[in-house]
């Protein structure tokens, strides 16, 4: 299980949904729907929303049957509207951070304030900023995490791993990850610089640009979900920078050792939000499946689904996890993290083409 | 007259014969031109648009190959992609040559058949599982590095994984198998006369294999070479996952301006470059052996 960010999950979506898509897909053949099942919604998604124990819930309840289709990026999730016919798609799940594209292109719906459980959500995953345009409300934050940095403890000295300095030190040369999303990874070492990620800007490309070379030239390898945990696991490096409980929580039973933490300048927070499509022709169903996937219970499973985990964004969900959930996910300790840390950057689309240049070329160097 | 009609006949036949072969051709032609001339169309038209902002400007320019030849970072992804599709292609023929040839001459021939499914056994897994297990092999703990350090060949663990080597060997174990077999389908169609030809005019084994036995096998062993050559360079996956990012190719450049920007301009004109360097390749090939008459 786990695994887990966003559009930010890109790439570690990219191979570790495969398997947790296969796996969902082979459930759903072996799994008859329901003869009962006449009415269908179509979701764009992201891997976590495949569970069958996800979905299964809500189909029963409303005699319907969920299609999910995952992508991997936003910019890959807009291109699939765009090949759609309007209606295609009823729902859709982005990144947090990406929503205001989806509304710029007048894909998604209103959805009445008092429909949502607003009071519910924890206030610094709420992001009004991204989720709503002018007064109106267009997504909902639907579950968050970090990108951090994780790390064997009985390899490294806990201690070093406060300080994110650390990630372009020579102290660990050679056995660091680092995560392959430029847009989390730009955030750290602006948190690193001492910089807000709300608040980078082209000015400060030089300085990043400077570290981001620092960083690679003390790291092993830039990798995917799957390859960091593989290297994570079998001692190829011993800290992920851009690493979170998504990554080592799946981990946590057969690796005990492997831990995360919040350095003392903080973290770079992702989040994933859902809407109801504009064009959906079952409007009602669409939002009540919005509806069902914040409720507590929904959140619940969509926090430990299969494909990943990480918090939901309902703080009531803490009523539907068991206490070891909880552990997993450091629910308890949310209070802290979440003043910790900042939300993922959201670069103007030069600013954009400036960090994913940078990043290639730092992978080039 | 009759002369006249005799050549009116022949040429309703052969009219008749042109429809027919039209008729034989125009699935695979129709096929070709929906499947790969359109869509190659409207993939260089639109390498010549560009990305500006959020927006698509629908405007030819050459600004997507500009950047790549200007910008390093993105035409070293084609000197990698270039580097590691030769090294791969060479030591893939120069593994499965030998082994084609004993599966060919040296294995019983009630046991080739079986020789060859275990020679192409690792297809049936599945590539990206093939590569993730490469990976567990050639880490730190891996199979390799804990035998040499048991033997005592080693000190220290060999880095081994997320390397440059660790994308060849991923790459080579494939292709050697798909090497083997049109190499293998070659040997086999080899008349053992030139081989008794040349050792009655004298040649002894080695000399026999290099100017006999060799040259007649080169159309298979350039083929192998050919498609190892298409399937290397165009692979996102294995360098992905076993290179550890330590360097970039051009698909991975390419993945790289879809996943979040959704530039596909710029997508499609590395594809265009890709395209031209596996043409060029097909051109060497097709021109230095005469595939086309072999």
């Amino acid at each position: 299980m786990i695994q887990s960010v966003r559009d930010g999950a890109r790439r570690r979506r990219f191979f570790s949904s495969t398997a947790a898509v296969a796996i969902a897909a082979l459930s759903t053949v072996a799994a008859p729907a329901p003869v009962f099942a006449q009415e269908e919604l179509n979701a764009l998604v992201w891997c976590d929303h495949t569970d069958p124990a996800l979905l299964e819930p809500f189909e029963k309840a409303n005699d319907v049957k969920v299609n999910v289709k995952v992508y991997e990026g936003t910019g890959a999730g807009l291109s699939i509207l765009d090949q759609s016919q309007p209606g295609d798609w009823d729902v859709l799940v982005i990144d947090g951070v990406d929503v205001h594209r989806a509304i710029d292109l007048d894909l998604l719906a209103e959805i009445p304030a008092d429909a949502l459980p607003t009071a519910d959500i924890f206030p610094e995953v709420r992001m009004e900023a991204n989720n709503t345009k002018d007064g109106k409300t267009y997504a909902v934050t639907e579950k968050f995490g970090y990108n951090t940095i994780s790390y064997d403890k009985t390899k490294v000295d806990p201690k070093d791993m406060q300080d994110l300095s650390v990630i372009w030190s020579d102290k660990y040369k050679g056995r660091i990850a680092l995560y392959d999303y430029y847009l989390p990874m730009i955030g750290l070492v602006g948190l690193g610089l001492g910089k807000k990620t709300s608040e980078l800007t082209e000015a400060d490309m030089p300085a990043i640009k400077e570290k981001l070379a620092a960083m690679r030239a003390m790291s092993k390898q830039v990798s995917d979900v799957v390859s960091s945990q593989t290297a994570l696991a079998t001692g190829e490096v011993d800290i992920l920078v851009g690493g979170g409980e998504w990554i080592t929580a799946v981990l946590s039973a057969d690796k005990p050792s492997l831990d995360w933490t919040i350095p003392e300048q903080g973290a770079v927070r992702w989040a994933q939000s859902i809407g109801v499509m504009k064009d959906s022709t079952k409007q009602d169903l669409a939002l009540k499946f919005v509806q069902y996937i914040l409720s507590p219970e929904g959140q619940a499973r969509l926090a430990t689904s299969s494909c990943y985990w990480a918090m939901p964004a309902n703080a009531k969900a803490g009523d539907h996890l068991t206490d070891q959930q909880k552990t997993a996910l450091r629910f308890n300790e949310q209070a802290e993290y979440l003043k910790k840390s900042q939300l993922y950057p959201i670069p103007s689309a030069e600013l954009d083409q400036q960090f994913q240049d940078a990043w290639t070329e730092m992978l080039q160097q | 007259m009759a002369d006249a009609g005799t050549l009116s006949t022949a040429t309703a036949l052969e009219d008749a014969d042109r429809r027919k072969a039209w008729g034989f051709v125009a699935p695979a032609l129709l096929w070709t031109i929906a499947f790969f001339v359109v869509p190659f169309a409207f993939m260089a038209a639109m390498s010549l648009w560009k990305r500006e902002g959020r927006d698509l400007v629908r405007v030819w320019n050459f600004d997507n190959y500009a950047r790549f030849f200007s910008e390093n970072a993105l035409f070293q992804g084609l000197v990698n992609s270039l580097e590691i599709t030769v090294i791969v292609t060479v030591i893939s023929v120069l593994l499965a040559y030998p082994l084609a040839w004993i599966i060919a001459e040296r294995v019983p021939k009630r046991l080739q058949r079986m020789a060859l499914i275990l020679a192409i056994l690792p297809f049936w897994t599945s590539y990206v599982v093939r590569s993730y297990s490469w990976l567990l092999v050639l880490s730190k703990n891996g199979v390799i590095n804990q035998l040499f350090l048991n033997i005592g060949l080693i000190s220290e663990p060999l880095e081994l994984a997320s390397t440059r080597t660790a994308t060849v060997i991923g790459f080579v174990h494939f292709f050697v198998m798909l090497l083997t077999l049109t190499i293998y389908s070659n040997l086999i169609q080899l008349s053992p006369n030139y081989r008794r030809a040349a050792a009655d005019l004298g040649a002894n084994a080695f000399q026999t294999f290099w100017h006999v036995v060799l040259p007649l096998t080169l159309p298979g062993i350039m083929t192998g070479a050919f498609l190892t050559f298409v399937l290397c360079i165009g692979d996102y996956v294995t360098p992905q996952i076993l290179g550890g990012n330590n360097e970039l190719v051009l698909p991975q450049i390419i993945m790289l301006q879809l996943g979040r920007r959704a530039d596909f301009p710029m997508a499609a004109a590395l594809s265009i470059v890709l395209m031209l360097a596996v043409t060029v390749a097909y051109l060497a090939c097709a021109r230095w052996l005469k595939i086309e008459r072999a």
